[in-house]
């Protein structure tokens, strides 16, 4: 694109300030650093390493709920963790989204005939993204955070073409 | 068992009203909360589970005296998820899956419990190289733990670049525990008769190359962290576990060490290529924060010396021995145990002779170490509390099983 055209100096651009707005949350998306088990040391802690490096695409960890667009529950649910997980999501402001990282909070996993193991946390909390493997690689979840972009993006679109139609 | 039966929010995954993460279990406020005009009301704080510095989901209750802690609880079971009766119905050479799981980030030395435990109950001669190569894969994941260690206990102290740094060795020896086993952190490598898959050709070489600069790069981490007099202020006298008091609680590994009591598995009842190698058991004296910091950096060194021994004198031969396909050992009870990263890790394994164990009970030093943060918390600063666990090193996945 002719970049220079927009940004030059009587440049002017009109877009419409919710299209603006989801640009900006899909390149800059905080996660919450909330490991559960062994995925958070994969999908929280590798993620954030000097390798994979995911600030380069905007993706940042919190500590508080408050301040974070995304939750991955990276680990097994259990049900004594259910009721945090589900507080945690109630505390985070709208909008939001949620990682479910690895077989564990996607279905269970290798602990699914567990009694005390939730199937999978979207029993407790609605789930954008599901990232199969056991841990997923980092690469996996850099993935997943695309797809979580190109979700963002379409729902842009959904909202501008109910609003238009 | 669950047996496929689905829950929903409506039937009440949650367990609504069981559990209340508000109130404080009966019992904490073990210390009053004088009001006599001099003192304040104590009150009581809530750490975790999600917290970014309990190093997974330890919950920890604190009472306060102004800026003192006078009392605190640890809660744990926030990642229970029946590792032990899981294992009844695994057969032996998956249970190492399980195992993996529990004390995630050194999952090899889980595994070698577990295969030492089992060949008690087996009569099979493991052949020499599978000795060799399991010490080696138990070194390489003693640093990779100890890094991680590293870097968030840094985090915890207020620092972030050594984090980074700790996680770029890290990643060398990950592409070396990957081409060793198949896997970044889940192995299954370790299995009762030897180990799964010999050394790939070429991989001696890459072990020395990051061999070649670990000890250099171990000197910057402890300049970088352990050479900053913040972080020295912050650890040194801090959160101090004396002998009796580590005794007393049954710590190991490090937390032991670092109070000076000479005690390693490695040492005490040698297995796997360990009595061959030469290497020496770092001591703390005092047993606070920084003595278990520098027995920790001391151990990675020890570590990259014992890497460099295995890869000079690995021998010839096969990496596994005979076993049938299913195994199925005598019935009998045996323990064995080795050191992790944490300490003594040990299996007891109880066999009714079928292809499944008759009951594994696990044994992780973790949870002993978090037992006694009850004992070392109070007296000291919240702002302690973070640098103290992080000192212990424990392992959620460990304690909770
Ligand atoms: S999916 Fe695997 S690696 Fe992730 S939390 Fe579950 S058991 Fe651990």
């Amino acid at each position: 694109m002719a970049i220079e055209r927009l940004t030059g100096e009587h440049s002017m651009l009109f877009v419409r300030s919710e299209q603006l707005f989801d640009l900006a949350r899909r390149h800059s998306l905080w996660y919450l650093s909330f490991g559960i088990a062994c995925c958070a040391i994969e999908g929280l802690m590798s993620t954030s390493g000097p390798r994979f490096d995911f600030d380069r695409m905007g993706v940042f960890p919190r500590s508080s709920p408050r301040q974070v667009d995304v939750m991955i529950v990276a680990g097994t649910v259990n049900k004594k963790m259910a009721e945090t997980v589900k507080r945690l999501y109630d505390q985070m402001p709208e909008p939001k989204w949620v990682i479910a990282m690895g077989s564990c909070a996607s279905t269970g996993g290798p602990f699914r005939e567990y009694p005390n193991v939730v199937l999978g946390v979207d029993k407790i909390v609605p789930v954008d993204v599901y990232v199969p493997g056991c841990p997923p690689r980092p690469e996996s979840v850099q993935y997943a955070f695309i797809q979580l972009q190109k979700k963002i993006a379409k729902r842009t679109e959904e909202r501008l073409a109910a609003r238009n139609g | 068992m669950n047996g496929g039966s689905e829950e929903t929010l409506a039937t009440g995954v949650l367990g609504e009203g069981r559990h209340d993460p508000g109130t404080p279990p009966a019992g904490l406020r073990r210390a009053p909360a004088g009001v006599d005009g001099l003192t304040t009301e104590h009150l009581i704080i809530n750490m975790g589970p999600q917290h970014p510095s309990t190093h997974g989901v330890l919950r920890v209750l604190v009472e306060v005296d102004g800026e003192e802690v006078v009392a605190a609880e640890v809660s744990v079971g926030y990642l229970h998820r029946g590792i032990e009766k899981l294992a009844e119905y695994r057969r032996y050479d998956a249970v190492g899956t399980l195992l993996d799981r529990g004390d995630y980030i050194s999952g090899m030395m889980a595994e070698l419990a577990f295969a030492l435990a089992t060949e008690q109950l087996m009569d099979v001669e493991v052949p020499r190289k599978a000795h060799w190569l399991r010490s080696l894969a138990s070194e390489i994941n003693r640093i990779t733990s100890h890094l991680i260690w590293y870097g968030t206990f840094g985090l915890d102290a207020g620092g972030m670049g050594q984090f980074l740094y700790g996680m770029r060795d890290r990643e060398a020896l990950l592409d070396i525990l990957e081409a060793l086993s198949g896997s970044r952190m889940m192995f299954n490598y370790i299995r009762p008769g030897g180990v799964l898959a010999d050394m790939p050709t070429g991989l001696d070489a890459k072990i020395r190359a990051f061999l070649g600069t670990f000890d250099q790069y171990l000197d910057e981490h402890d300049q970088l962290l352990g050479g900053n007099e913040i972080f020295q202020a912050r650890v040194k006298g801090v959160g101090v576990i004396d002998r009796s008091t580590a005794l007393a609680f049954g710590l190991t590994g490090s937390n032991l060490r670092g109070a000076g009591v000479d005690f390693d598995v490695r040492k005490a009842r040698p297995y796997a290529a360990y009595p061959e190698l030469d290497f020496e058991v770092p001591l703390g004296t005092n047993g606070d924060a920084w003595d278990r910091y520098n027995v920790r950096m001391a151990e990675m060194r020890q570590s990259a010396r014992m890497i460099g021994q295995l890869i000079d004198g690995m021998p010839e031969g096969p990496h596994m021995a005979k076993v049938p396909r299913i195994i199925r050992p005598r019935a009998g009870e045996v323990y064995a145990s080795v050191e992790s990263t944490r300490g003594e890790t040990g299996i007891h394994l109880v066999s009714d002779g079928t292809e499944h164990p008759y009951r594994m009970h696990y044994r992780g030093p973790s949870l002993f170490a978090a037992q006694a943060l009850e004992e070392i918390l109070p007296g000291h600063l919240i702002a302690d509390v973070v640098v103290i666990i992080g000192s212990t090193d424990v392992m959620l996945g460990e304690i909770d099983r």
